[in-house]
This record gives C-alpha cells, structure tokens and sequence, in this order.
C-alpha cells in the first residue's frame, strides 16, 4: 500500500429530509482508494452506492445533507470544501462517468464542444486548440472518424459511442480519481466488455484512482482489485475481490455471491436472500442494519458494529462472520 | 414431441424517411421522390419451432430485432410476410387489431419487461390481473375473483396486496403481477421479454425460480427474451442468437454456450462476466453493426465486425446449416466443431 491514498473516505453519514421522515441513507462509511487502482462498490438498489459517489463529488440532492465524516483527497477534504473550491476539483482531479450517458450528455450542444468546454475549463488548453485537442479525445476512446462525430449531436450516436464521448469528457483534463457509476448498465454485454476495457486501459495508462460503482458482482470481480460490498448505508465488507470471492465473510457478502447466477450448474442451486433492505426511515434501526435478515444472527448484533482497523487487508463490519 | 409453435419465414419491414401515409405518398409521388421508401429490416426471414413444454432464449444485442419478433409472435403487430402457426392454426392472416378477440388470444400470452411500466398505474394489482379474465374469459362477480386469488397464489402474490396500485409496490411485487397477469387466462405459451432485467440479484433468483415452478405445475411453453446470457443458460432448454434481423444460431443451451459456432455467439459468451476469472484473453467485438436499412442480401450481416470475415462473406450470404441440433449460419463452421474424438 501506499502511503497517501488517491481518496480517503472515513465516517461518512449523508441524510435525507423527506416528507415521511429522515432517510439515514449512509452510516459511517469508510473506504480508501490508492493511486491507480481500482476498487468496486457493490450492493443492492437502495444500498447507498451512488449517495456515496455524489456525497463525494458534492452533487448531492438539495434535500441531502452530510452529517459526519471526511474525504480526503490529496490535503482537501472534499466534505467541508468550499463550493469554488469543489468546483476547481471537479472535473480537473476528480470526474465522474453517469449511468445514462443520454441523459448525461447536454442534447443541445455536440459533442466535439462538450469535451472542448472541459478542456478549456480545466485542462488549461487555449481555446483555439480545445476542438482539435476534442477530436484527439475522440479518437482515444476508439470512435472512429472522431474529426465528423465531433460534429454531432448525442441522439445522433448509439448508447455505446455516448457513453464513449462520457469517457472522453471525464478523462479530458486527467483527472487523478474517476467514479463510474454503473457505467454500462443499458448496453450491450459485447459493448459493455469493450467499454470496460476502455476504461481500465486509459486508467492504467494515466495512473489514475478509479471507484467503480455496480450491482453486478461478476463484472465487479472482473475488473477490479478490490471490492466494497455495501448494503443498506453500511459498508459491511471490504476486501481484496480475489479473497472476496474466495472466502466471504460477511453473510450478505456469502448469499450475494451464491445468487448471482453465473456460478450456478441449475436453478435450483441459486439461493436467494430472505428480506429486503431495511426502512432506513426507522428511528429504531438496529446498529447491524442486515441482523433482521441474516441467518447468522447472535445476541452480540444488537451492539454497536464493530470496526476493524484500518491496517487490515480484509475488514468485515460483522459479530459473527464466517471463517 | 409435438410442435407448439410454428414460425416459418417471418419478416417485418418497416418503411424510413416521408411516413407511410397516403398523403406522404401522395406527396412523393410529385415531388419526384422515390416511389419505394428505404426499408428497415427489422426481422428478416426468421424460421423456428417451439415443442410443448420447452423453454427457448432468444438473445441478441439491443436492435437486433428481438422486440419486433416477439410483438410479431405474440401478435400485437402484423407481420411483412411470413406464417405463425399456433398448433397448425395460421394466425399470421389476421390483423392484429382483429386477433385481439380471437379465440386463441389468450393461448399466447407475454410478461413486459418492467412491471412498473407496462401495467396501467390507475389499475389495482387485482384489477391488472383481472382485465384479461375479464376481456378474454367473460368472467365477472366471484369467479373472477376466485380466479384472481388462485392465481395471485399461485405467484407467491400476499391476497392483501391486490387492492395496491403499482407504485406502491416493490420491484419484485410488481414482476409477479405481470406474470399473474399473464398466466391467468391459462397460455400454452408465455413470451417473457425480460422479466428480470430492472431487479436485483437477490430478487431475480426468486422470480427465476417461480417462473421455473409455474411451468411445470401449469405445462406452457416459455420464449425467454434476454440479454443475459447466465440467466438463459439456467432456464432455457434451446437458444436462438439473433443479429440484425437473422437468426444466426440455435441448438440446446448447454451445447451452444459451450461450443458456440457462429463468431457473433463466441463474442456474446466471450463478453459475459465471470465470478472466477480464468484470464485467457478474450474476444472483443468492436465497432457499430451494419445499417439495418435495405440491407444487401449477399453480404453476411455480421461482416465488417467479424473477426473471421473474408471476402466469400461479402459475396454470399451464409445459410443456417445443421450441425446435429445445432444450427448456425457462417461459412466457417467446421472450423469451431469439436474435433471428432480420435482413440489414442
């Protein structure tokens, strides 16, 4: 391990004010990111996995608010940072990449003039050389005949070469940390293979952090080093992903692992988790936020979690994991 | 075993560019436009069976034409040319707008990808499942609603959850109304485009493993519509892959996973993520497919991304050839059989 993490997120706490009540969305959230390499965050929807990202870009909803922790990057905690100062950061030393990259993409201006904008913005290219330097993006994402797509518009392109242009844009200025948020949800697996290569080559040529948000553990394992498992606001593993898979100890870790449907020979085989995640509207969550649905219940849950130091390679937030 | 449905030559074309209408025809005629519109091939020239009781996948990437052959199967729109035999019976005659008081239009009944989308948000979890009962079993008062809560049950459905309305139930509530909703007048075959792909893991096996149990308690047959190769490798006894229109390769699941023939298929299979990384390089496909629009009927739709292309596939369209079980339409073939086993 290095000595200075890329992002270093430590106690992280976001709520939400809703007409029915306060939605404790995270609850003392840690995990680090070294430079160049990538980690997973894995949970289900509602797990907390993109609060987390937004908290960190500073792009939370209005109705959001954090309530505790850090996030270091470099000197700067992004947490408390000012929102000038946030938007320097943006963009420059960390990007993001959205889920929908249509949606994500401004439909009124092409494409070439949304990498140009971040480039003069942040990558302190003169203006004259931004669209020729866009094109140059274009073409590092592999779209072929990148001096004409600069022309266009997004709904002229294909879900793929959008999310293409996504990358380009978040990789323009090199930023030292990218958050992908389900980066390839809604294309293709033969277009999500080659996306994702894309994204971990240009990584590791640049050097650069990257958290990979996803629900697909399979996908997760493929192309990380390291894997968060989140449910329910909680990290409640974080190990390196071949350990992960091999020997998990959280129980949701283990009956995540067992439903996904790749490892199976037969239906049959699949095990699926009792329960569902818990109202995190609750006044009364129980500190283990998975112990109403775990089948490893023992009477030292209804105590505070425990925390494992940060020293360690493999921390389970867990009274009774397994071996 | 016998044939449930039988799909010989199906095509649907759809028009592009000025509209279909007779003004826009009109319009062009005298404007010197062209007299025939460009045409995209959405489905083109597609033949298979499904047996009683079997389940078959239909996979391919976004546009390649699942969607259309499954509207044209489970007849919501009429098909360019082509028949559809549902027990020896031609429905492909009639319009769609007629066939949906047919006798046998609750014989082929289909589960929509996303519950929350598809079943009408001022109807009742009780009310979407009774419409078809309603619609297509005349049935009313206490048969309908002894009907409703068989079925409910039968779908793991809690009776106190009928009178919701759809947002107001979770992601996994919902798939089970549709599915509800669609075995309730009883289908021999149950066209499923998607059921799992909006849930979570956790929830996707429960829905997996209900679909698996009603199939053999009720005896239909299932066209699994995915994209999800893991999922149709444990539920489908078949496969059909499909690209651009065509059919490019079938055969039993086990077997075309395993050793699939077609390049497209060896991609598709190549790209899907594993829990247990092996590491062997892969093979990627890159690039856009062709333009689906009057496609030139000698060039191999796949060529251009494919790895293996050469010239004879820009002159030739290659066929669907049998391999035992196996079908596959690409010139090469043999070259991806398993070697005969020789005795050392």
């Amino acid at each position: 391990m290095t000595a200075t993490p890329a992002l270093d997120v430590e106690g992280l706490s976001v709520e939400f004010r809703t007409r029915s009540g306060i939605v404790r969305a995270l609850d003392n959230v840690s995990f680090a990111v070294d430079k160049g390499e990538t980690i997973a965050l894995v949970g289900e929807s509602g797990s907390g996995k993109s609060v987390t990202a937004y908290a960190v870009m500073g792009i939370l909803d209005p109705a959001g608010k954090v309530t505790a922790g850090r996030a270091m990057l470099g000197g700067l905690d992004l947490l408390s940072a000012k929102p000038s100062q946030l938007a320097d950061v943006r963009g420059r030393e960390i990007a993001m990449i959205f889920q929908n990259p249509r949606t994500a993409l401004n439909p009124i201006r092409t494409v070439g003039r949304q990498i140009a904008d971040v480039l003069i913005r942040h990558g302190n290219v003169p203006r004259r050389d931004a669209p020729a330097q866009a094109v140059e993006m274009l073409r590092a994402v592999g779209i072929t005949d990148p001096a004409r797509r600069a022309n266009v518009y997004p709904f002229e392109m294909s879900g793929g070469m959008c999310q293409r242009v996504m990358i380009a844009i978040a990789l323009a200025a090199k930023p030292l940390l990218l958050i992908a948020d389900e980066p390839t949800t809604g294309l293709d697996v033969t277009t999500q293979a080659v996306i994702m290569d894309l994204v971990n080559d240009l990584a590791k040529e640049m050097g650069m952090a990257t958290i990979f948000i996803t629900h697909d553990l399979a996908l997760a394992g493929q192309r990380s080093s390291r894997i968060v498992v989140m449910h329910a606001g909680h990290v409640v593993e974080n190990a390196p992903t071949k350990e992960l898979f091999e020997h998990p100890r959280h129980p949701y870790t283990a009956e995540l692992i067992a439903a996904t449907p790749d490892a199976a020979a037969s239906l049959d085989e699949l095990a699926s988790i009792p329960g569902s995640l818990p109202d995190l509207r609750r006044t009364d969550l129980p500190p283990c936020r998975y112990s109403e649905r775990c089948p490893r219940k023992v009477e030292s849950c209804a105590r505070p979690l425990p925390h494992a130091g940060a020293d360690t390679a493999h921390i389970v937030a867990c009274w009774n994991p397994l071996s | 075993m016998t044939n449930l449905l039988e799909v010989a030559d199906v095509s649907k074309l759809y028009p592009v560019g000025g509209g279909p209408g007779p003004i826009a025809r009109f319009k062009r005629r005298f404007s010197g436009g062209p007299e025939k519109l460009p045409k995209v091939h959405a489905v083109d020239d597609v033949s298979f069976v499904i047996e009683k009781g079997e389940t078959v996948g239909l996979v391919g990437e976004s546009g390649c034409g699942k969607s259309t052959l499954v509207r044209a199967l489970t007849r919501l729109i009429d098909v360019s040319d082509g028949s559809i035999k549902l027990d020896a019976r031609e429905l492909s005659l009639k319009p769609s707008r007629v066939f949906a008081r047919d006798r046998d239009r609750a014989r082929i009944q289909m589960v929509f990808q996303d519950a929350g989308d598809s079943v009408n948000p001022r109807f009742t979890a009780f009310d979407a499942i009774a419409d078809p009962l309603r619609r297509l079993r005349k049935l009313r008062g206490n048969a309908l609603t002894w009907q409703v809560e068989t079925v409910a049950r039968q779908c793991g459905l809690p009776l106190q959850l009928l009178s919701r309305f759809p947002h107001q139930l979770s992601g996994g509530q919902r798939a089970r109304v549709g599915i509800a909703r669609a075995i309730a007048v009883g289908p021999d075959l149950l066209v499923l485009d998607e059921p799992t792909a909006a849930l979570d893991v956790s929830v996707q096996v429960v829905i997996l493993q209900l679909l698996q149990r009603l199939k053999t308690e009720i005896g239909m047959s299932y066209l699994f519509v995915s994209h999800d190769l893991s999922v149709v490798r444990l539920l489908c006894d078949r496969v059909l892959v499909m690209y651009l229109g065509k059919i490019v390769e079938s055969g039993p699941a086990k077997e075309v996973f395993e050793n699939p023939l077609h390049p497209y298929t060896q991609a598709l299979v190549a790209a899907v993520p594993r829990l247990h990384e092996d590491g062997i390089e892969r093979l990627r496909l890159d690039g856009e497919p062709r333009s689906p629009i009057d496609p030139d009927p000698n060039v191999c739709r796949f060529y251009g991304r494919c790895p293996r292309g050469t010239d004879s596939c820009q002159t030739t369209m290659p066929m669907l050839r049998h391999f035992g079980p196996h079908q596959v339409a690409c010139h090469f073939a043999e070259e991806f059989l398993p070697k005969p086993k020789t005795t050392t």
